[in-house]
C-alpha cells in the first residue's frame, strides 16, 4: 500500500483567521517566540500497489480540482510519503 | 405581467444533505407567485424549471471547504449547463459558496475575519438593480435582510475586485458595518450575464410580515427580500 501526502496552505495575501486565533493563544500558555502562525490542511491519498509517476501526476491532478481552491489557496507539497524518509521519521518521532 | 403567467413561471429549489434553508426559499418563491418545484442533489433532471435557487446551509457540514463538495452534485451540471445557457440561478449564503467553488461566480468565502459566527439584520445596498435577481429595486436603494454566516468573507485578488467594479458586477455591499471582513465590503456579485447572482444575506427570511427583521412599519415586519423573487418571476414572464 503507497501513500501519497497533498498539503495545502492559504495563499500569503489571503488572511488566515484560524491562524490568527492560534497565534494569540500561544502566549497564553508561555510561548511568545512565535510571532505569525498559518494554518493549512495535509490529505494523505492511499492506494493499492506502489506509488508510481502515474499515481502522483493524479493526486497532483486532485490536490488542484478538489483539495485546493486556487483562489484561496496554493498547493505546498504532493510527495509518496514512503520514500520521504525525513518526513516519516519525523512523524514517528513525534508518535 | 398577468397572475396567470406568474403562475406558469416555475422556480426550483435544491436540497443538498445539509441544507436548511430551502424550505424558506420555496416559501419565498410561492409568496412572490411562483411555482416552488423541490430539487434533489443527486438527481440531474431538473423538473423544467425556469430558474434554480441555491439555498444556504452547511451542506456537507462544509467540510473540505463551503461549497467544495455540493459542486460535484449530479444536479450541479445541470445548473451549470442551464446557467452559461441564460436561465437565472440564486445562491443564497452556502447556494453563494456552491456558485464560487462552481466557477459560476468569482472569488471565494472564508472564516469571517472576527472569528465569530455571525447573525444579525444587515443592511445591504442595491449597487446592481439591472439583474434577473434585482430587477424590481432602484439601484442605491437600502434593504434590510438577516444575514448568518461562519465563512462569509468574501476574497478576491484585486485585479478581480477591480473587474467586478468596472462591470458593475457587485450587487449588494454591506452598509454601516462590514461584517465579515469582506473586500471591498461586497456582500454579493453577478455573473457578466447577469443571470446569476451569489449573496451571503438571506433575502428568503424577509419575505413575510410578521416573520421578517424589524422595519418602520413594525418588529419583524420587514419584507425586503421579496424583491429579489418578484424579479425572477418578471424576468421569466418577460423573456
Amino acid at each position: 500500500m503507497g501513500r501519497v501526502v497533498v498539503e495545502v496552505m492559504p495563499k500569503p495575501e489571503i488572511l488566515d483567521p484560524q491562524g490568527k486565533a492560534v497565534v494569540g493563544a500561544l502566549p497564553r500558555l508561555g510561548f511568545t517566540q512565535f510571532t505569525s502562525v498559518r494554518q493549512g490542511k495535509r490529505f494523505e491519498l492511499e492506494v493499492d500497489g506502489e506509488v508510481t509517476p502515474e499515481v502522483l501526476a493524479a493526486a497532483e491532478q486532485a490536490a488542484v480540482t478538489l483539495l485546493s481552491n486556487p483562489v484561496i489557496e496554493d498547493v505546498v507539497r504532493v510527495a509518496d510519503i514512503e520514500a520521504d524518509a525525513a518526513a516519516t521519521v519525523t512523524s514517528q518521532g513525534l508518535a | 405581467m398577468t397572475a396567470s403567467a406568474l403562475a406558469t413561471a416555475k422556480v426550483g429549489v435544491v436540497t443538498f444533505p445539509g441544507t436548511l434553508d430551502d424550505r424558506d426559499a420555496a416559501r419565498a418563491v410561492r409568496l412572490a407567485g411562483g411555482e416552488a418545484v423541490s430539487l434533489w442533489h443527486a438527481d440531474a433532471d431538473l423538473h423544467g424549471v425556469d430558474a434554480v435557487v441555491l439555498p444556504g446551509g452547511f451542506s456537507y457540514g462544509d467540510y473540505l471547504r463551503a461549497g467544495a463538495i455540493s459542486r460535484f452534485a449530479p444536479v450541479m451540471e445541470s445548473v451549470v449547463d442551464a446557467a452559461k445557457g441564460g436561465m437565472p440561478v440564486l445562491g443564497i449564503c452556502n447556494g453563494f459558496q456552491i456558485l464560487t467553488e462552481a466557477h459560476l461566480l468569482p472569488g471565494s468565502m472564508v472564516k469571517n475575519d472576527h472569528l465569530h459566527f455571525v447573525c444579525r439584520e444587515q443592511v445591504l445596498v442595491v449597487e446592481n438593480a439591472d439583474t434577473a435577481w434585482t430587477r424590481d429595486y432602484a439601484a442605491g436603494q437600502r434593504i434590510t435582510v438577516p444575514l448568518k454566516n461562519q465563512d462569509g468573507q468574501f476574497v478576491a485578488d484585486d485585479r478581480t475586485l477591480d473587474e467586478l467594479e468596472a462591470e458593475g458586477r457587485v450587487v449588494f455591499r454591506y452598509e454601516g458595518w462590514n461584517p465579515n471582513g469582506s473586500r471591498r465590503g461586497i456582500a454579493g456579485i453577478t455573473n457578466a450575464a447577469g443571470n446569476v447572482v451569489g449573496l451571503m444575506p438571506h433575502p428568503e427570511h424577509a419575505v413575510e410580515a410578521g416573520f421578517g427583521p424589524a422595519s418602520e412599519a413594525g418588529p419583524r415586519a420587514g419584507t425586503d427580500g421579496l424583491g429579489f423573487f418578484t424579479s425572477v418571476l418578471g424576468s421569466l414572464v418577460r423573456a
